[in-house]
């Protein structure tokens, strides 16, 4: 009843600043739920799925990565299962030949991921559109190629079978639950991360040059920076991801990092929300369960359903789940708060 | 000498196959302005039905057109029916279509032909020709190579079809003005891009054997070759596959272990794009802001 009732201006800033408020309380209730649930859910699941969970999370990271650099910054990425395998072998030959214990990989992971990141967005600077896709895609497609290559360090063919990292005595945890919470607290730092990076100044030099090059460059935005920078914080995601992975499956091979991981991504990605921070762990259920269920009806079934997954959401949704969601609910709740205001 | 020759002949047959696909590749992108991540795909998947039908006893050549007007339809119903609706759409929406149609169409085809690599029959005999410089197979993917260029050249030089077509593809707006059907020339453009690789698909499946990921390599260097002709221009493209087909022949005989071979495609592709992004032969794109 909103029309009935006038509202002079202070009032109803007065107002809107209380419903902000509100809302930014719900947020953080939401939040604090779903925290709440990733703590407690391990322990209802089998050991299966806690570490199918594990997986959803790496996933997530990675596509989060992916999200930086393709949804922020308008960087079109085919190959992030490449530094996803950089990532990995990185974490992988400091555990194997050094006998670095596993946390200690993942700055060492994070460091060689934002270098290659760098390296390949200088380059990159120069390719706008499909051609960045196509440069990344085929670096995708020679990426197994080259882990075979140099198989002194890498192990060739036979990859290298790391051991599984045992959990602190003192907690009490097996070693599935142990690497859920270990890659939880990486996920929600990651989450953090990108939250303060893509919300603040940062963020919005990245999705201006996204939306306008050269409006952004004209405000003052040092693009070819920004842009490069985009580049190697999506890669340091992606990288940590792929140690992440390294530790917790405790085997890397040339052929699980094929062009086809680099396409989950993109279908994660598309999927949950290209330019959103949420959608990337909606992606990474979608990456996880979805060859799951498939796998029943054919062996390349996943695939169909990705391929279709991503067609339709492109035509149906562009904006992914949770970027069509998101602020849907938004809208509601303060449609609900601003009448439920009135009404008083 | 011997050797080298030989190197560069077999470079050249190899360098025919990359060369219809990136003409394929080029066709999409000047009717569509579009890059068709699915290309390669499209074509392993008419390679699938040509092995079908002389599966079934058809006889070689027989199987060989029926594939072509089946890919050329389906060419067609794939530009009517997917990505007309992103036609206008932002770059970032066309990629994630054409990457949407790889995926299914090689799921389909490992669906439908399962992931087992099968033999495909090569039409032509395998007898070496001028003192084993070459094999008459070889000669073959050459010559079919060359027959369709002079075909696909006739028809957009002579015909009125392939005038409309060409017009289309310029400047679509003054195309529909004097009268052409730009939707029908685009879904045109598509058919015969689909055609076009399926002939890339047929000439290679005896070499590669036929299998869903047959494609991904040469798609690689089908799409150096398309860049190193300049995108825009076909006979950028069909120069442009021979010499990454010679190219990467040489390298892979004389430089670097065969292993690598992707990786030099990789590295030529960046070199291209920084060196000379629109290729020998294509036009630089002007753009206003």
């Amino acid at each position: 009843m909103a029309e009935t009732f006038p509202v002079d201006s202070a009032a109803k800033l007065a107002m809107e600043r209380e419903s902000a408020i509100g809302f930014a309380a719900w947020r953080w209730a939401g939040a604090a739920a779903l925290i709440a649930i990733a703590v407690l859910l391990p322990f209802t699941l089998s050991n299966y799925h806690v570490f199918e969970l594990t997986q959803v999370m790496i996933y997530a990271i990675a596509v989060l990565g992916l999200n930086i650099l393709t949804g922020y910054n308008g960087q079109i990425s085919l190959g992030h299962g490449g530094f996803f395998a950089a990532g990995a072998y990185t974490a992988a030959i400091l555990m194997h030949r050094y006998g670095v214990p596993y946390w200690a990989t993942l700055p060492p992971a994070a460091l060689v991921c934002f270098a290659l990141g760098v390296l390949f967005g200088l380059p990159a600077l120069r390719f706008e559109g499909p051609y960045l896709a196509l440069v990344t895609l085929a670096m995708a497609v020679a990426m197994p190629q080259l882990l075979k290559y140099f198989d002194v360090l890498t192990g060739g063919n036979q990859g290298i079978v790391l051991v599984k990292p045992l959990p602190p005595a003192a907690l009490g945890l097996d070693r599935d639950r142990w690497l859920y919470f270990f890659v939880l607290v990486v996920l929600l730092l990651a989450i953090r991360v990108a939250a303060n990076l893509l919300n603040g100044r940062t963020g919005r030099a990245f999705v201006a040059i996204r939306d306008h090059p050269i409006a952004a460059a004209a405000m003052g935005i040092n693009t070819a920076r920004y842009k490069t920078l985009a580049f190697g914080i999506s890669t340091l995601f992606t990288g940590v991801a792929g140690a992440l992975a390294a530790i917790v499956i405790g085997f890397v091979a040339p052929e699980s990092f094929t062009l086809f991981l680099s396409l989950s991504f993109l279908v994660g990605s598309a999927v949950g929300g290209i330019a959103t921070i949420g959608g990337a762990i909606v992606g990474g259920f979608f990456i996880e369960f979805v060859p799951n269920f498939a796998n029943d009806i054919s062996d390349a079934a996943p695939w169909a359903i990705y391929g279709l997954a991503m067609l339709l959401f492109m035509y149906v949704m562009p904006r992914g789940v949770v970027g069509t969601l998101g602020p849907w609910l938004t809208h509601v709740m303060q449609e609900f708060r601003s009448e439920r205001h009135a009404a008083k | 000498m011997h050797q080298l020759l030989q190197q560069v002949l077999s470079g050249l047959a190899a360098g025919a196959i990359y060369a219809s696909l990136a003409l394929a590749l080029v066709m999409i992108y000047r009717a569509t302005d579009l890059v068709n991540f699915a290309q390669g795909e499209m074509a392993m998947f008419s390679t699938y039905i040509a092995w079908t039908l002389v599966n079934a006893e058809l006889p070689f050549w027989g199987a060989f057109v029926i594939t072509l007007a089946v890919s050329f339809v389906g060419g067609m119903l794939i530009e009517r029916i997917v990505i007309r609706p992103v036609e206008n759409a932002p770059i970032l929406t066309a990629v994630v279509v054409t990457i949407g149609l790889l995926l299914i169409f090689n799921a389909t085809a490992g669906w439908i032909y399962s992931y087992t690599l099968q033999e495909f029959p090569s039409p032509f005999p395998d007898r070496p020709l001028f003192g084993a410089l070459m094999t008459t197979r070889d000669m073959g993917v050459i010559a079919v190579t060359l027959v369709m260029l002079v075909a696909l050249f006739c028809f957009f030089r002579f015909t009125a079809t392939g005038l409309a077509m060409r017009a289309a593809a310029q400047n679509p707006e003054s195309a529909r003005l004097s009268g052409i059907n730009v939707g029908r020339m685009l879904a045109l453009g598509w058919g015969f891009a689909a055609a076009i690789g399926a002939v890339a698909g047929i000439m290679v499946a005896p070499v590669l054997f036929l299998d869903p990921n047959m494609m991904s390599g040469v798609l690689l260097y089908a799409f150096t070759g398309a860049l190193l002709g300049g995108i825009t221009s076909p006979v950028g493209a069909v120069i442009g596959g021979l010499i990454v087909g010679v190219t990467e022949n040489l390298v892979g005989t004389y430089l670097i272990a065969s292993q690598l071979k992707l990786t030099v495609a990789l590295i030529l592709i960046i070199l291209v794009l920084v060196l000379k992004p629109n290729g020998l032969f294509g036009t630089a794109v002007v753009r206003r802001v």
